[in-house]
């Protein structure tokens, strides 16, 4: 164990100190969570941009004008940026993981304070130099989140690929270092800070989810980081790392010998990973919040657990994937295919494990269980249209049509989102010492399920017909005529899920000054953030060192006086 | 609450498999020798899929209804889990999974592991921001050599491709905006790009491969009917992305040898 003494230090009195550069990882986590809220919202009217230009492409809007083709694709790029590394990165593992790993580990902060601001700072930075983007000559870049170079390592490759195109990949970079950092403090705190008797196989999930995500981190970021430098220096310094000998309308670039495939292989080696940093806090929250409101163990918690570290190490092994009409070499293919499939087992034994968590069960309908049984049902929608994909022959029809969008949207992007509901809902009382309104969360709720489904399940009917993805205007090819309904239908949808989303904002911000007082363990749930005051104080326990007695899902043991019995309760349970 | 739940994840089920089922929106009508095979796997795994899908989400939605907290209601089980079950769906869905996997393979292989039969019609596809242009070699059969840095896209035809006129070869080699090949015979891709990476997407031919600058990939389909083709670009190349589309013309064979003919002929 780290020498705990250097972590009691005095809460800071000052503004600036406490809130601004705080050292305080709750403090922190609350940065970086409202740091996302605010990135969601701008990727959110992005998308609502891009649904309202694709069924009226000529339509003026308000302040914007007419969409042109070039600002559709920066809406495209901006969109899937802001959302993969501002929202799905940040609010689950910077936020949750930053507030709650401690506390549900019985550590009084991070194992590296500064280390913790700097990574939030720095963070915070990425998304300005990000939003900068919009504001630079030729607006922000139109090459996707995924950058493919050429096209974004050429700056003649087409508006936006000039000053917005460095920004991004600048942007871009300073994320990963940030991310680094925050991984390494993640992995050190939970390895080291555990209070007495949290051995690791009684650690909640959420805590699991959060050491693997930033082990994935620690894996994935590093190469992203080097793979933007290299493509900065392919823009600006002469070197040709992804250009091969080529023209942009006739004038040759002055590059030759770099390979474009080099950049996908760089770029999904940290993509595909990514996609489970942005998912594994959701699975780790839907545990904890399935079994506190079934008043249940969770099922197979062991499984849980394997089923995690495996699908973070196959998340390593199937980035090819994404590349199976890239023009690398087919035979690769195969491998690549089994693993992705091999993925699909880990994955349904954690769905099948939430089912059995379910069974038998005390269902109590609060607002983090709803989000929570949103987040099974779309894990299960989003994740069975994976084992098409993996499959390098039906991606021939299929890649880069709508039906791939359809497939992460639902799963690492809703599914996501959910996760963050769920725990929102979850941790609301703890963090802000008030309770959220429950009639607005089940609107909110509601209208969110079917919205989300509405937009993205007709997404896959459109890839199968082959509506390609990125399109600014479906127009031209006349195969895409029949499909105008029911793109109206998804941005009709579109429309009313962003409205839901309102609602949530207001409950938000409502609650934390009007809602009704919480007590210190609201849901009468068993981890130790439940054994300290609301909200925690400054050192978390208030001078107490917490000691492990239990697993992290003891509900309904037989015998016990409560449905509950806490991780703290010296009462041990039997070993099972 | 468990019975609003159970009716929403069900009718959200029903309604997503309704589509699915009555294949109101599809592939379009396919007209390539792949487009069986790949038809019929694209549907096995969506039966597979499907029958996990609406149990698991029925299951779902059944058991947050049953298992309602409510006065009458029983203390929950308390179950940690249930080894057998668990390494029961584990090896299922590991056989199901890698079973799926296996019976795919064989369309991928051959799609992409063989090169095209000898007598396929050659035809070089070439990308640059926004259009395609296609290249047949010509009587004598070679493609000439074509340089970047000839390259000049606004007099299109032969000079966008760079073709060098001192070179015999590419004299003859004919240049078209629009891909016109044989029914019934295999038909060989060369695919270039200039600039960017685009994908040469052919719907009714079951067929996609990017085409990448750098490289020039091999690849083979064979039209089974004749009629007018829609290609799109499925690689993300720029602003002009959405309208850069081409037009596949699978003609007889008779009708293929005039039009090249024809179009030989202009060359001398």
């Amino acid at each position: 164990m780290v020498a705990q003494e250097s972590h009691q230090h005095a809460a800071p009195q000052g503004f600036i100190r406490k809130w601004v550069f705080s050292l305080d990882h709750k403090v922190i986590g609350l940065q970086y969570y409202f740091l996302a809220l605010t990135a969601v919202f701008v990727g959110m009217a992005l998308s609502l941009l891009m649904r309202i230009h694709l069924i009226w492409p000529t339509a003026a809007l308000p302040l914007l004008g007419e969409i042109k083709p070039e600002t559709y694709l920066s809406l495209v790029t901006m969109h899937g940026t802001i959302m993969v590394f501002f929202v799905l990165t940040t609010a689950p593992q910077g936020g949750f993981g930053n507030y709650f790993l401690p506390i549900q580990i019985g550590a009084p902060d991070m194992a590296f304070p500064v280390l913790n601001m700097l990574s939030f700072w720095t963070t915070f930075v990425a998304y300005v130099v990000m939003l900068a983007a919009f504001f630079v000559v030729g607006g922000a870049p139109l090459h996707g989140w995924t950058g493919y170079a050429p096209l974004s390592a050429l700056q003649s490759a087409g508006p936006g690929q000039g000053l917005g195109a460095d920004l991004w990949i600048t942007s871009i970079a300073l994320f990963c270092i940030a991310s680094l950092m925050g991984a390494l403090n993640f992995i050190t705190t939970t390895l080291d800070m555990r209070a007495k008797g949290m051995s690791l196989m009684r650690m909640p999930l959420t805590c699991w989810s959060w050491l693997i995500t930033a082990i994935l981190g620690l894996l994935a970021f590093g190469v992203l980081l080097s793979a933007g430098i290299l493509l900065l220096m392919d823009r600006n310094m002469g070197t040709s790392f992804f250009l091969p000998l080529g023209t942009i309308n006739g004038q040759l670039t002055g590059h030759k010998g770099g390979s474009p495939l080099l950049w996908q292989h760089l770029f999904w080696f940290f993509g595909h990973p990514e996609v489970y940093i942005a998912i594994l806090p959701g699975m780790g929250v839907t545990s904890q919040v399935l079994s506190t409101f079934s008043r249940k163990p969770i099922f197979g918690y062991k499984a849980m657990v394997y089923a995690m570290l495996s699908i973070g190490l196959l998340g390593f092994m199937v980035w090819g994937h994404h590349m199976f009409m890239s023009g690398m070499s087919p035979y690769t293919a195969f491998a690549f295919s089994v693993m992705t499939m091999a993925i699909g087992v880990p994955s349904a034994i954690k769905t099948f494990n939430w089912l059995g968590t379910l069974h038998k069960a005390r269902i109590r309908f609060h607002s983090p269980m709803l989000f929570a049984i949103g987040f099974v049902s779309l894990f299960v929608s989003g994740g069975l249209s994976g084992p098409f994909l993996a499959q390098p022959a039906l991606d021939i029809p299929l890649h880069d049509t709508a039906f791939v969008p359809g497939h992460f949207h639902l799963i690492m992007g809703v599914a996501a989102i959910f996760g963050i509901f769920a725990a929102t809902y979850y941790w609301f009382p703890k963090m802000f010492g008030r309770m959220m309104n429950e009639k607005l969360a089940r609107i909110h709720f509601f209208f969110t399920l079917i919205g989300t489904y509405s937009v993205f399940m007709p997404m896959h009917y459109l890839g199968l017909a082959g509506q390609p993805r990125r399109y600014s205007q479906l127009t031209e090819l006349a195969y895409l005529h029949p499909l105008m309904g029911l793109n109206t239908f998804m941005t009709y949808a579109a429309i009313i899920t962003v409205a839901a989303q309102l609602v949530f904002l207001f409950n938000l911000f409502w609650s934390m000054f009007k809602g009704p007082k919480a007590s210190d363990n609201p849901w009468e749930a068993s981890t130790l953030e439940w054994t300290t005051a609301t909200p925690p104080p400054h050192d978390n326990f208030g001078g107490r060192t917490p000691v492990v007695h239990n697993g992290p899902y003891e509900y309904s043991v037989p015998g016990a006086p409560r449905d509950y019995v806490m991780q703290s309760d010296p009462a041990t349970v039997a070993a099972h | 609450m468990g019975l609003v739940l159970l009716c929403v994840i069900w009718l959200i089920t029903f309604a997503s498999t309704y589509f699915f089922v009555a294949k109101t929106w599809w592939f379009p009508h396919g007209a390539s020798a792949a487009t069986a095979a790949l038809d019929h796997q694209f549907g096995v795994t969506l039966v597979l899929m499907g029958v996990i899908f609406v149990a698991a989400q029925l299951a779902l939605g059944y058991f947050v209804w049953r298992y309602r907290d409510q006065p009458s209601a029983a203390r929950a089980d308390y179950s940690h889990g249930n080894l057998g079950l668990e390494l029961m769906w584990t090896t299922l869905t590991a056989i199901l999974f890698i079973g799926l996997n296996l019976m795919g393979s064989p369309i991928w292989a051959a799609e992409r592991f063989r090169p095209a039969v000898d007598g396929a019609t050659r035809v070089e596809v070439t990308a640059m921001q926004f259009a395609w242009y296609f290249r047949y070699p010509g009587p004598d059969g070679k493609f000439g050599i074509a340089k970047p840095e000839l390259e000049d896209p606004s007099a299109g035809g032969d000079a966008a491709l760079g073709l060098d006129p001192a070179d015999p070869s590419s004299k003859d080699d004919v240049v078209t905006g629009i891909m016109e090949v044989p029914v019934g015979r295999e038909v060989e891709v060369i695919l270039r790009a200039h600039d960017v990476i685009h994908s040469f997407f052919v719907p009714a031919m079951r067929f996609k491969q990017d085409a990448v600058p750098g490289l020039a990939i091999h690849m083979h389909f064979t039209p089974t009917e004749t009629g007018d083709f829609e290609i799109a670009c499925a690689e993300l190349c720029g602003l002009g992305h959405y309208k850069m589309h081409g037009m596949l013309k699978v003609v007889s064979p008779d009708e293929f040898d005039k039009w090249l003919a024809a179009r030989e002929a202009e060359k001398q």
